[in-house]
């Protein structure tokens, strides 16, 4: 997090010696664009975090970390597809699940669609992609991600 | 900018399903502090923080990188190497402006539409959108520490073409279409 504030202030310093104008309408233009986003966001955080306050990642993981075989496969999709964990608390978790049983197919499978499927951030992404388009991106991460946990399934068993 | 009122009425118009989830929400904390509701408290401090949070580290960061790239960069210049026709240039260039970047998803978004006006190839923001399942270089280190690096590798070795192979896919499926990408109004 702080590398980042490190480059944005130094992008910005350099801007602004280089060009004071041009560094202010696009300050100006950044903000914009921020602001007409802020409500959207606002109101998705605000679902996410109760939803998340009511169903704790534990309780989320272990429901598809109990489950075994397709079922397991599919919990597992289906919670990477509606909850939002940041990388910082989902690793360790999936490291937990690992180490408690759980097959790599199926941590890659809800590691993706967590990233890839974002159902409860669908109000976000239509304001850029318009809705047709964010479910048919949508959509496909979640086959994607079916792939991707397959193969390594067949993988890790076969080695 | 001037506001007048049919002109603020719109503007509400357009997040009416914004609005009342933040007020409602903003009252329930607001009550549960005035008459000490522990549970509205905690929702407060522990899940809402942990994601407003982000946002307002990472959000803001990233609009000052969108607004001064939009000003800086000219359309011309980038169109050449992410346009229509950049190839495997492109694909690379989508690659690693996604891996080096914080966040979640949502993230992605802003900048996406960003380097679609500056010229890119619809595939190529679909490859940059999609790398954001690819471990992101400040998170590798968790995944290799947590889950081993040969599932980390195996897992980035899959993903990057499965998530390019689905940005070709879609460009496909919109070719007919003039698909225009659009941002907030």
């Amino acid at each position: 997090m702080t590398i980042l504030f490190v480059i944005t202030g130094l992008l910005l310093l350099i801007s602004f010696i280089a060009n004071r104008q041009k560094t202010l309408s696009g300050l100006k233009k950044g903000a914009m664009q921020f602001l007409k986003l802020l409500p959207t966001l606002l109101k998705v955080i605000i679902l996410v975090s109760v939803a998340m306050f009511f169903i704790p990642e534990k309780v989320l993981l272990t429901s598809f970390g109990d489950q075994a075989g397709i079922l397991g496969y599919l919990s597992a999709a289906i919670v990477g597809s509606v909850s939002l964990i940041p990388g910082f608390i989902s690793f360790p978790l999936a490291g937990m699940l690992h180490e408690s049983g759980v097959g790599y197919g199926v941590i890659a499978l809800f590691i993706t669609t967590l990233k890839m499927v974002g159902i409860m951030t669908i109000p976000i992404e239509a304001k850029y992609f318009g809705m047709k388009v964010t479910l048919m991106r949508n959509g496909l991460s979640f086959l994607g991600a079916i792939l991707i946990g397959g193969i390594m399934a067949i993988i890790f068993a076969l080695t | 900018m001037k506001f007048n009122k049919p002109a603020i009425k719109t503007q509400l118009q357009k997040y009416r399903f914004d609005f009342p989830v933040i007020l409602l929400f903003g009252g329930f904390i607001g009550i549960s502090y005035l008459v000490d509701f522990s549970t509205g408290e905690k929702l407060f401090e522990t899940t809402f923080w942990r994601f407003f949070n982000e946002m307002i580290a990472i959000l803001p960061c990233m609009f000052i990188i969108i607004g001064l790239f939009d000003v800086w960069i000219p359309k011309e210049k980038l169109e050449k190497h992410i346009g229509k026709g950049s190839g495997i240039k492109g694909i690379g260039l989508m690659v690693l402006l996604a891996v080096i970047q914080p966040g979640s998803l949502y993230v992605a978004f802003p900048f996406a539409w960003l380097l679609w006006k500056k010229g890119s190839s619809l595939r190529n923001i679909f490859i940059y959108v999609g790398m954001f399942s690819a471990a992101k270089i400040p998170m590798l280190t968790f995944e290799i520490g947590f889950l081993g690096l040969k599932f980390s590798m195996l897992r980035l070795i899959l993903t990057i073409p499965v998530f390019i192979l689905i940005a070709f896919i879609l460009e496909k499926l919109l070719r007919n279409k003039s698909y225009e990408m659009t941002a907030p109004e």
